[in-house]
């Protein structure tokens, strides 16, 4: 047997693999996509732009931007100041804040907003104060910035914690010892080794709060033009037989996706790069 | 005090940071998810039994945790083969599938769910063959797993991936001089090595394949005890009022959640282990 064959397979196994791989690429997320096109265009360009430019569909837009604006820019704070302290320091616990941090990722959606109820609504633990000073939280838009954040909160810290990691801490120390104050070595040392990280925790946290559903679902109370983000909106029209409007919204989304995935790779690449 | 618990260094900011990240991951984390286990101590142990074992409440975790389960195990074949296609050979088109490998998690459930409904409903692009064959595609359990593998093959091809790409290429060139078969090289060489990898990517699939809602409903026709997976009940129940019913089962749910994460920290813990990096 030579050398160059010890690490890789004759080749009709190597093509039977690569032709399963693909089929299956093809069938699970290539054909969804191209049935979300498909069936936002089934009826024209026409019907598309009306379903678009909705009065309901923009209130939708504006709600899920309003509430990204809000999310997205309080975790890539939250972000940087716990990969600061993890990736920086050696401390007890750590293991434990690490898994802290993670928890949002394996609660159900559902459970997500449903915490939000318990705590605020009608019949939950702070609602009679609430309703006492008028102040609104559940089924408005408190509630689904607050149901987002919750779902997003690891987003941009677990992107960052590991690129963080991997540079040390050599730079800043260097920075220090040479007589720089604390925050000039952190806005001029640190923060531009990460650039490329937080653009890459930014646009997937942002995926991730433009996109939620079941979180919001809960506690949007789904009042048309009013608490409905684009997600929520999309399942109405379809609910209502809509599938060409609703499709249509959806696309948008699915643009949305297709884009984070693009500038994903890009920021990767650059990543990639930097280490070498 | 202070170096007991942390270890000395001349970097700044490690209480502001530290407090900070606290502070926050409780109010927006902690103090909100502890809700759920007060309210449910508000249920004597009896009620909560009561609603978690109600036939209802069984029917709807039989049908997330098997249907979960069937769709984690379609993502370990699959998942690994992508994973491995993607990181030994090379074939045009590559570098797209590698990108879109992370589509499920980039693309709103709610999209992937009407997506994936239209797809298989009996007059759909893929439904119509399923009809053919006599399987009920969309509305049945046959639905919700086809969902559920969409939103999990991500887990599995991410974690094995990484791992596959570090494998050491000697361990490969001393079994085949050993006079190992490739097949046998694959088989006892490199599955041993990467099996906690792929355990942990199935545990994470199948973790968020049970709370999966949004690509789910759709397709799921939402028949109590047919076809109502276990988040949509708690939905339900909530549209009912049944504050603390909800609750109950999102604690059952909450539970089973944490002994897959703790697994999958262990089968994490394993893989390094096994690379060498302990």
């Amino acid at each position: 047997m030579s050398q160059l064959n010890a690490r890789t397979e004759p080749r009709f196994v190597r093509y039977f693999l690569i032709t399963i791989a693909l089929a299956f690429f093809a069938l699970f997320l290539v054909l969804p996509l191209v049935c979300v096109f498909h069936n936002a265009l089934s009826k024209g360009w026409v019907v598309y732009f009306d379903a678009l430019k909705h009065p309901d569909a923009i209130a939708a837009m504006r709600m899920t931007l309003m509430t990204a604006l809000v999310v997205v820019p309080m975790n890539l704070v939250f972000g940087v100041a716990a990969a600061w302290a993890i990736s920086k320091f050696d401390f007890r616990g750590k293991g434990l804040l690490l898994s802290l941090i993670d928890l949002p990722l394996s609660v159900s959606p559902v459970i997500a907003g449903l915490i939000f109820i318990l705590l605020f609504g009608a019949q939950g633990f702070l609602g009679p104060w609430l309703i006492a000073h008028n102040i609104r939280i559940v089924f408005a838009w408190p509630a689904i910035v607050l149901a987002t954040l919750f779902v997003t909160v690891p987003m941009v810290a677990r992107e960052l914690i590991p690129i963080m990691k991997s540079q040390g801490t050599e730079e800043e120390e260097a920075a220090l010892t040479l007589g720089a104050s604390a925050w000039k070595t952190f806005w001029l040392v640190s923060v531009p080794n990460l650039r490329w990280g937080i653009l890459y925790g930014v646009i997937l946290c942002n995926a991730r709060a433009m996109g939620e559903f079941g979180a919001v679902s809960v506690v949007s109370g789904h009042i048309r033009g009013l608490t409905n983000t684009m997600p929520l909106h999309v399942e109405i029209l379809y609910n209502e037989y809509q599938s060409a409007a609703a499709f249509a919204v959806a696309s948008l989304l699915a643009m949305l996706a297709i884009v984070t995935l693009i500038a994903k790779s890009i920021v990767e690449a650059h990543i990639r790069q930097g280490q070498k | 005090m202070r170096e007991f618990f942390v270890k000395k260094s001349i970097l700044p900011g490690f209480s502001l940071s530290l407090g900070f990240t606290i502070f926050y991951l409780s109010l927006f984390v902690l103090i909100p998810l502890s809700m759920i286990f007060l309210k449910t101590s508000t249920l004597t142990f009896q009620q909560f039994i009561q609603v978690i074992t109600a036939e209802r409440t069984l029917a709807a975790y039989r049908l997330s945790f098997g249907t979960a389960f069937v769709s984690a195990g379609i993502n370990a074949v699959f998942g690994l083969i992508v994973a491995w296609v993607l990181v030994r050979y090379t074939f045009p088109g590559k570098r797209i599938v590698d990108a879109m490998v992370d589509f499920p998690l980039a693309l709103p459930t709610a999209v992937a769910g009407i997506a994936l409904t239209e797809l298989y409903v009996p007059t759909g692009w893929l439904g119509q063959y399923l009809q053919m064959a006599g399987i009920k595609g969309a509305f049945s359990p046959v639905g919700i797993t086809i969902a559920l593998t969409f939103i999990g093959l991500p887990f599995v091809v991410r974690t094995v991936q990484p791992v596959l790409e570090d494998l050491d290429p000697q361990i490969e060139e001393a079994a085949a001089s050993l006079g190992a078969n490739r097949w046998q090289t694959v088989t006892m060489v490199i599955l041993p090595v990467i099996f906690p990898a792929l355990l942990t990517g199935v545990t994470l699939a199948f973790a968020r394949a049970i709370g999966e809602y949004g690509s789910v409903i759709f397709i799921a026709g939402n028949m109590p005890m047919k076809t109502e997976i276990a988040p949509l009940l708690i939905m339900t129940k909530l549209e009912q009022y049944d504050y603390p019913g909800a609750t109950a089962i999102a604690v059952g749910m909450l539970l089973i959640s944490f002994v897959l994460l703790a697994a999958a920290n262990f089968f994490q813990w394993l893989t390094s282990k096994n690379l060498g990096k302990v």
